[in-house]
């Protein structure tokens, strides 16, 4: 296509808009950023995403994508170097159902054990951990998730490595334990190490401040 | 290409299993189902859903892949003939954007609704209700719901069975968020739904899955007490 135009509106600290823009990178696909003041939500934005009303929203061509891992399929099919997706279709459907596992059982665990307090806190933690561990057998002996090198499921997953360890520093828990989950201990150290993920990271000092105000606004001020 | 061989772990009651079986039907795909009992899980479910525990899972060739959003994509990759996804990648997306969002916004939350009581059960009926009117306006306002094969593709499957075991989950559980006033776009489509004849030659009789949705009922307020 001659002229692509793409867009991302996303937030600085939004852990969502940040695996899209590794899926961009890792594709070389040139775009405009546009951030949002959240949690003043611009008309843009209101507009184009009215159902779910969230970051991040890809604009290729000005037709609007919600929801990052719809986002990041999308990027993959539209822009058919450097695959993120394996070919295989069974392959394809572990890694749709990892990222889907991770989304949906290891970040609310997170979340709870972050915003919890007392037995539920302990409760959420442990959930938490038994999850991080289930999903450490879908490396499958590999060094990532897509094999020699990273995939859809790295990119999908990887920020966990940051923002877990900030819930474990804030909150005091321990998620991602090194003595109980080595190898997907490593991955998460592998894989924020590498150039094009590293240099997308938000400063980990200014994560750790705005998380630290959001969780005492969600447990209602008290620390 | 060589035969696989295709086994569907399942459960009459279940709509997340029927979708799997319209998307093998659409295919024309053989395969062997296995009913399972729910409340007895055979060494077999556990065995190929250690995770969740839960069905629908498909065999292929002895390997298992579970979530029927996951399994339906599979079926989709596997057997190239009558796509269910639409093949324009944009369009694609926009349909896994709101099937996501059926099952995040309106299965998960009915069934939040199924299992609860008081407070919580009202606020999940109020939710449902909401998503509801987002599905009726969003979704129907532009000619969204992209078909495929039958005039049936992989967001009409995914709302399509959510909405046909929806009457039942209200009338067995005894609350409402389907108001077909409110929602006429919707309810149209759904009328229209119910008249395919894959949808129509083998859904579960009314009266068994509502019994089955009392017994639910019975069973959440008897535990909570």
């Amino acid at each position: 296509m001659a002229e692509d135009k793409v867009q991302l509106l996303g937030y600085w600290g939004s852990p969502f808009a940040l695996r899209v823009k590794w899926a961009l990178k890792l594709k070389g696909i040139q775009y405009e950023y546009l951030e949002e003041d959240l949690p003043n939500k611009s008309p843009m934005l209101l507009e184009l995403n009215p159902v779910l009303k969230k970051v991040p929203v890809l604009v290729h061509n000005g037709k609007p994508l919600a929801e990052s891992l719809v986002i990041i399929e999308y990027i993959d099919e539209t822009w058919t170097h450097n695959p993120l997706m394996p070919k295989d279709p069974y392959d394809r459907a572990k890694a749709r159902f990892w990222a889907k596992f991770a989304d949906e059982k290891c970040v609310p665990a997170t979340m709870s054990s972050f915003t919890k307090s007392g037995e539920e806190k302990e409760k959420a933690e442990k959930e938490a951990r038994e999850n991080f561990k289930t999903l450490e057998s879908a490396l499958e002996g590999k060094p990532f998730f897509g094999g020699e090198g990273i995939g859809f499921l790295d990119i999908a997953i990887g920020w966990l490595g940051i923002w877990a360890r900030l819930v474990e520093e804030i909150a005091e828990v321990t998620l991602i334990a090194d003595d109980y989950m080595p190898v997907l201990s490593k991955w998460f150290k592998d894989f924020l190490e590498l150039p094009t993920i590293k240099e997308a990271l938000p400063p980990r000092d200014k994560l750790l401040v705005h998380n630290k105000g959001f969780r005492e606004m969600l447990m209602g001020g008290s620390t | 290409m060589g035969e696989v061989e295709v086994k569907l772990l399942g459960s009459w009651m279940s709509p997340f299993v029927r979708r799997v079986q319209w998307a093998l039907k659409l295919k024309g795909v053989t395969y062997e189902y296995l009913e399972e009992d729910l409340k007895k899980k055979s060494p077999r479910l556990l065995n190929y859903n250690p995770i969740h525990k839960k069905i629908p899972v498909l065999v292929i060739d002895g390997k298992p892949i579970a979530e029927s959003p996951v399994i339906i994509e599979f079926i989709d990759d596997m057997w190239k003939h009558n796509p269910i996804l639409p093949i324009d990648p944009y369009e694609r997306s926009v349909a896994r954007f709101w099937a996501k969002f059926i099952d995040e916004k309106l299965s998960n939350v009915v069934r939040m609704a199924l299992f609860s009581e008081g407070e919580e059960q009202e606020k999940a009926v109020k939710e449902s209700i909401e998503s509801f009117e987002i599905v009726e306006r969003e979704l129907f306002k532009e000619k969204t719901l992209i078909g495929a094969g039958e005039g049936i593709g992989y967001l009409e499957i995914i709302l399509g069975s959510f909405c046909t075991w929806l009457p039942a989950i209200e009338e067995g559980a005894g609350f409402k968020v389907f108001d077909s006033n409110k929602f006429p776009l919707v309810n149209k489509w759904m009328t229209d739904f119910l008249e395919l004849s894959i949808v129509k030659e083998d859904l579960p009789p009314r009266d068994r899955l509502v019994s089955y949705f009392q017994q639910i009922r019975h069973f959440v307020l008897a535990t909570k007490k």
